[in-house]
């Protein structure tokens, strides 16, 4: 899987060419400024892209606002973004344009290198991958839905997972059920919340973070 | 994804509540009720204010003929009584002239006297520049008291007169009201005295249109003649910037023994904490691999949380996106992230100073989690605005967090308030709160800057 990165800080940068070259990318190029990532992106257009949020020039969000640009002129281009913080409205405007296959996770999050390469898989393969930071904001933030408020316990924990980016089969296996019982839930969830059921994973998620994000 | 969440995000305009001091009122177009009683009443005050004119005459003359025979002895406790009077007299006119231009009243700039012997307070009378300020007032509004308030006056009697010369003419004995204009212009009948009349508007209509202004005239001559001196305004200034630099160092101060704290008993007891276990791993590797990757478990555990602990201390200090965004991003993500449905309006020219970005958004922030806390509110409303003066691109920041909650707040009831005040004094920023119990509660801050 051909990967494009964007990480300003070397010691950082070198890490995860590492983590992703030890789990079999290939890592095409590694830039650290906004201007080469959109050029980098759209000369290689990568399988996925892996964006830190502040990069040079203007040390702010150069990083993220490449990136939707980039996405701009190549739509549904794969991008995971990491930072070392996570925002609401960052989440909101990465996902702005249905398309999916985004990600937006904490830097720490590459630790668990297992759960990390998976979610980039994940983005390159259309879907979205939402930092469970972003997603508990989400839910404190809707903490007074009385719809969010009819589900028990269980659909709460699955529709939890769920807005983070998981499968089906991802979420049955984490909460030590099958994939059936997780299907049953998700129907509830998706009842209670009066969204259109659907049998795609990427769609699922999708709709609940729609959802949450209101 | 949509915008119509709890936060409804919007830059459109919400209307102002337009400050309404008493020399606005004169500008609004044709005779309106208002505009005449204001008149009126300025009328009245011209009456009030001449014969105060006259009054001072005698005060200002009274308190130079006692100073003159303080030698005998009786004038020292006569030049009290009337520097006493003086200054009752003194402060009553500046009581006016504020309430005239929509002003402050500004601060009594008499030093104390000491209670001591009369020879001393007298001394200390004399050696104060105010007293002899008073004085020149005194003298000066004796005089100038009759270009304004006597002119305004005088133009509505005129007015008036004109207007009703004929009746004049029938009601006074023959040889009274004959010769309006001097003795070149005889009246010999009621008939011709009719030809006055139209005199009587062109002076009411003067006394009208000028009217406003010679009351602000007096005013203005008030204020410059008993206002504070530049000396003393800058010695008040002095003061203030004084105490308010001695809050900043102490909040400052406060602020950098908390940080010092948190990372001393987080983030780095965590890093020795994660060289420990790593170090042990190292020694373990080749016996005990089983150890060695639950230490490394350990480790990694280790870092997330010094990193949760780094990242919540970071934004305490400046939040990221503030720095990303400036006033207007920070805000609406901070609206975005509160569990109290949080509306945001914002009317600024681009980014601001980041030293003003960053105490705006201290102070709203921690306004918002006073409403959050103690408020009771379903709904929280953020309004940011920055309005330019005249001419130039400094201005004055208004930040105004609503809520509909319990009401009851006030700077001393101990809810959080006095900190904003505290940051916010450092930059001569000001808070105000409005919230009678019931609510709705209205916290309004400004902060003056350079755009």
């Amino acid at each position: 899987m051909r990967i494009v990165m964007a990480e300003d800080l070397a010691l950082l940068r070198e890490g995860l060419i590492r983590i992703l070259r030890a789990n079999s990318f290939e890592v095409v190029e590694a830039v650290d400024n906004g201007p080469a990532l959109i050029r980098s992106l759209t000369t290689h257009r990568p399988d996925v892209a892996i964006v830190d949020v502040r990069l040079p020039p203007t040390f702010t969000d150069e990083g993220l606002r490449s990136a939707i640009e980039a996405r701009r002129q190549i739509p549904g281009l794969p991008i995971m973004v990491l930072s070392q913080y996570v925002e609401q409205i960052y989440a909101r405007e990465l996902m702005s344009d249905r398309a999916g296959a985004v990600g937006y996770l904490l830097k720490d999050r590459v630790t668990d290198v297992d759960q990390f390469v998976a979610s980039v898989r994940q983005v390159a393969t259309g879907s979205t991958v939402m930092d469970p930071d972003v997603v508990s904001a989400l839910l404190t933030h809707r903490s007074t839905d009385p719809k969010l408020l009819e589900l028990s316990p269980r659909e709460h924990e699955v529709l939890t997972l769920m807005a983070e980016g998981r499968s089906n089969a991802a979420i049955a296996a984490r909460m030590f059920v099958t994939e059936k019982t997780v299907s049953n839930h998700s129907n509830n969830i998706f009842t209670k919340l009066g969204l259109k059921p659907s049998e795609d994973d990427n769609r699922r998620i999708l709709a609940v973070l729609a959802y949450l994000q209101g | 994804m949509t915008d119509n969440s709890g936060a409804s995000l919007s830059g459109g305009s919400s209307p102002s509540r337009e400050g309404s001091g008493p020399g606005r009122v004169a500008r609004s177009g044709p005779i309106s009720r208002s505009a005449l009683a204001q008149r009126m009443s300025l009328l009245g005050w011209s009456l009030v204010l001449l014969a105060g004119a006259v009054l001072g005459a005698v005060l200002a003359t009274l308190w130079i003929t006692s100073i003159s025979i303080a030698a005998l002895g009786a004038g020292i406790p006569l030049t009290l009584l009337a520097t006493v009077l003086v200054r009752w007299f003194a402060d009553l006119h500046r009581q006016w002239a504020a309430d005239r231009l929509g002003e402050p009243v500004p601060a009594r700039p008499y030093q104390p006297t000491p209670d001591a012997g009369w020879p001393v307070r007298l001394w200390t009378i004399l050696r104060d520049p105010a007293t002899w300020r008073d004085w020149i007032w005194l003298v000066v509004n004796s005089i100038t008291i009759w270009l304004s308030c006597g002119l305004s006056l005088l133009f509505f009697v005129v007015g008036f007169v004109y207007l009703t010369y004929p009746l004049i003419y029938q009601l006074t004995p023959s040889q009274v009201f004959r010769t309006p204009m001097g003795e070149g212009f005889r009246l010999h009948s009621v008939a011709q005295s009719f030809g006055l009349v139209p005199l009587g508007p062109v002076f009411l209509l003067l006394w009208y249109v000028t009217a406003v202004r010679l009351a602000n005239l007096n005013a203005r001559v008030i204020r410059a003649l008993l206002g504070p001196t530049e000396q003393a305004r800058l010695r008040a200034r002095v003061q203030q910037l004084a105490t308010s630099r001695a809050e900043t160092v102490d909040t400052q101060a406060g602020e950098l023994r908390r940080i010092e704290r948190d990372l001393h008993d987080g983030a780095q007891a965590r890093l020795v904490s994660l060289g420990m276990s790593l170090g042990l791993a190292e020694q373990l590797l080749p016996n005990d691999p089983q150890a060695v990757q639950q230490l490394l478990a350990e480790a990694r555990e280790s870092t997330s949380s010094a990193l949760t602990e780094l990242r919540d201390l970071v934004r305490g200090i400046h939040p990221p996106v503030l720095a990303d965004r400036g006033l207007d991003g920070a805000l609406k993500a901070l609206a975005l992230v509160n569990p109290i449905p949080t509306t945001v309006v914002t009317r600024l020219p681009g980014r601001l100073p980041a030293p003003i970005e960053s105490a705006a958004y201290f102070a709203v922030a921690e306004a918002v989690s006073n409403a959050i806390k103690h408020a009771q509110a379903q709904q929280i409303g953020i309004t940011v605005e920055f309005a330019p003066h005249r001419g130039g691109a400094a201005g004055e920041l208004t930040m105004l967090v609503s809520d509909d909650g319990r009401g009851g707040a006030s700077i001393d009831s101990g809810t959080g308030l006095r900190g904003i005040v505290r940051r916010l004094a450092a930059f001569d920023g000001t808070l105000t709160v409005d919230s009678p119990p019931g609510g709705p509660t209205e916290v309004r801050m400004s902060l003056p800057c350079v755009s």
